[in-house]
């Protein structure tokens, strides 16, 4: 079997066999990345001579029997996170020349484990946004309709992950932006538990929200990834000292049992009839492996977006103003006071989505706005997080479609930022309440891909990878792969 | 001039709960915010704004029909309190490393315009 098409368990499989060396697999990928790169525009940096390096270690490493657990496999990180003597951009002209002094966590734990870094995806600009179309660089596409957004901010990720450039990458999601990708690409994309991966070294876009995670082709290579990207970190102040079970052991117990809660609210108008219809489906076959299905409630579901736009953009007006064109980052030319260094290094550095969300946090945190938007806000905040509680109280996962709709043209929703902001309707409550997600391929409407969303309670990421992998175990959506490349 | 910005601001912009139906935004109040947020925009930019910025606003506000009463805000999503670390140092000396990164630097000092005359 070519080497592109496999998953990345069976490219660890590969390894270990000795079937094929890591320098093999990384030039088989450098090849493809060569071949469909461009016409994806899912890369921002390509590490061809980085990569080879590694590549040429990992199999050293191998000879004298040495090596982590992910040795001599490629990955792409999401442009979101730090790499050491590589270019970081987080999709902003912002960052257009910024070379990172140092390492995110997650970049060092995979490398440590023996990861190589084929190169940095692109992505919207700071992860705000839902389609690409905001980064700097230019809109990813979607392998499955070069028309089509992959969804966004993980976007080129998705679409590496989803057009064999790369058997995995890694992804960040602050309301769905490693789900709703996955979802749009039929690719597999979990969110973690907030505080599960260290942020340390992810550029930070809303604090409370962010969350590190993966995108990959089966639940099997997300749980080998995710197994070496969680822990504490004591340099991240909000990671959590929580044991890491081995998800990949966790795999293969039996569906039989798991109560599974479906959203009434989910199936309501808005959501397209034929994802309904595939969402559906994927939950009949959940319950004939031994899941039973039950209704629950999420009362506050219509708030999750207004909150969302409340909570992020504030945390987001706070981050951004690290960019002052002093540090590091774009600077204005020829300044005539520090104010307008200031303004004008950003005005230019940061892109329209970016400016807008700067301006919603700071009106909405102003005196005499704080109260009515934002301490309203956290209070709906923490309504929607008791819904999620007391569903939890009788089912183990909480079941739907990860989006209203399957992937949408580049350009479609670009004229009303709203129209846009309820793409994420069914991933924000996750992000809100800090619990796990996962999307996962569950069916083909019109020849684009559907993704199955399962919420669990905090750390139950082990319980989602199950239902996904027993899901994936008897259905074949998850190996789907758009005809131009296969 | 922070203080100054505050009192003009309050002065310019409606409240939510001020008797106005529409929270929509005027030209004057998205460049205010803009100024508050160090952003210069262009003339296109602010008029594109004023609309979408509306439009975000407007949505928002629906959050006030909430039943929040006697709701504790939400303050971390695992109710987590904040962890400190030990007061020592664990990491060398960087600034050379660090400042390749800054647009203007001299002999270890960021650069920026005159403030004082």
């Amino acid at each position: 079997m070519e080497l592109h098409v496999q998953t990345l368990t069976e490219l660890k499989a590969g390894l270990d066999r000795g079937d094929f060396s890591s320098v093999e697999l990384t030039q088989a990928m450098q090849a493809r990345i060569a071949q469909h790169g461009e016409s994806l525009n899912a890369f921002i940096t390509i590490m061809d001579d980085a990569a080879l390096a590694a590549a040429q270690l990992a199999d050293e490493k191998r000879a004298a029997g040495d090596g982590g657990v992910l040795n001599g496999l490629p990955i792409v990180h999401k442009d979101i996170f730090c790499t050491r003597d590589v270019l970081t951009t987080c999709g902003s002209r912002m960052l257009e020349n910024f070379i990172s002094p140092y390492d995110a966590s997650v970049v060092e734990r995979l490398s440590d484990a023996g990861a190589v870094v084929l190169g940095k995806s692109n992505m919207d600009e700071f992860a705000m946004g839902s389609s690409n179309e905001t980064s700097y660089f230019g809109p990813v596409k979607n392998p499955w309709d070069l028309d089509r957004s992959p969804g966004g901010s993980s976007g080129g990720s998705a679409a590496a992950v989803a057009a064999r450039l790369a058997p995995a990458a890694t992804g960040t999601d602050t309301g769905g932006s490693i789900r709703q990708p996955a979802a749009l690409t039929n690719t597999v994309g979990i969110k973690p538990t907030y505080g599960r991966v260290s942020r340390y070294g992810m550029i930070a876009f809303a604090s409370s929200l962010d969350q590190a995670g993966v995108i990959t082709r089966s639940a099997a290579d997300a749980a080998l990834l995710l197994g070496v990207m969680a822990g504490f970190d004591e340099r991240d102040s909000t990671s959590v000292d929580h044991p890491v079970p081995d998800y990949v052991a966790g795999l293969e117990a039996s569906l039989k049992g798991l109560r599974v809660g479906i959203v009434r609210q989910h199936f309501d108008s808005g959501l397209d009839h034929a994802t309904g219809e595939a969402v559906r489906e994927a939950l009949q076959v959940l319950q004939a492996q031994g899941a039973t299905l039950t209704e629950v409630d999420l009362p506050n579901l219509d708030y999750c977006v207004p909150t969302y736009y409340v909570v992020a953009p504030a945390e987001c007006s706070s981050n951004m103003s690290r960019f002052d064109g002093v540090r590091f980052g774009r600077r204005a030319d020829n300044p005539e006071d520090l104010l307008d260094l200031y303004s004008r290094s950003r005005g230019e550095g940061f892109g329209e989505e970016v400016k807008r969300r700067i301006m919603t946090g700071t009106y909405v945190l102003s005196a005499g706005y704080y109260d009515a938007y934002y301490l309203q806000a956290q209070k709906v905040r923490q309504l929607i997080s008791d819904d999620f509680r007391k569903a939890f109280e009788s089912v183990d996962v909480i079941a739907g479609p990860t989006t209203p709709t399957p992937a949408f043209k580049l350009g479609d929703k670009t004229d009303d930022p709203i129209t846009m902001y309820l793409n994420d309707i069914y991933t924000i409550g996750a992000n809100l309440a800090g619990l796990p997600a996962i999307s996962a391929p569950c069916g083909m409407v019109q020849g684009l891909p559907v993704g199955l969303h399962l919420v669990g309670p905090h750390w139950a990421e082990e319980s989602l990878l199950r239902t996904v992998h027993q899901y994936q175990s008897q259905t074949d959506w998850h190996r789907a792969c758009p005809e131009a490349f296969r | 001039m922070y203080h100054c910005v505050r009192v003009r601001q309050r002065a310019q912009l409606q409240g939510p709960n001020s008797g106005i139906s529409a929270v929509s935004l005027d030209k004057d109040q998205v460049q205010h915010i803009a100024m508050l947020a160090r952003l210069r925009l262009a003339d296109e930019e602010i008029t594109q704004t004023v609309d979408k910025l509306s439009r975000i606003v407007d949505f928002v506000d629906q959050l006030s029909a909430a039943p929040t009463a006697n709701v504790v805000p939400m303050a971390h999503p695992l109710n987590q309190t904040q962890r400190l670390r030990a007061d020592r140092v664990t990491e060398a000396n960087v600034r050379d490393a660090v400042q390749k990164n800054a647009p203007a630097v001299s002999e270890g000092l960021y650069i920026v315009p005159k403030v004082l005359d």
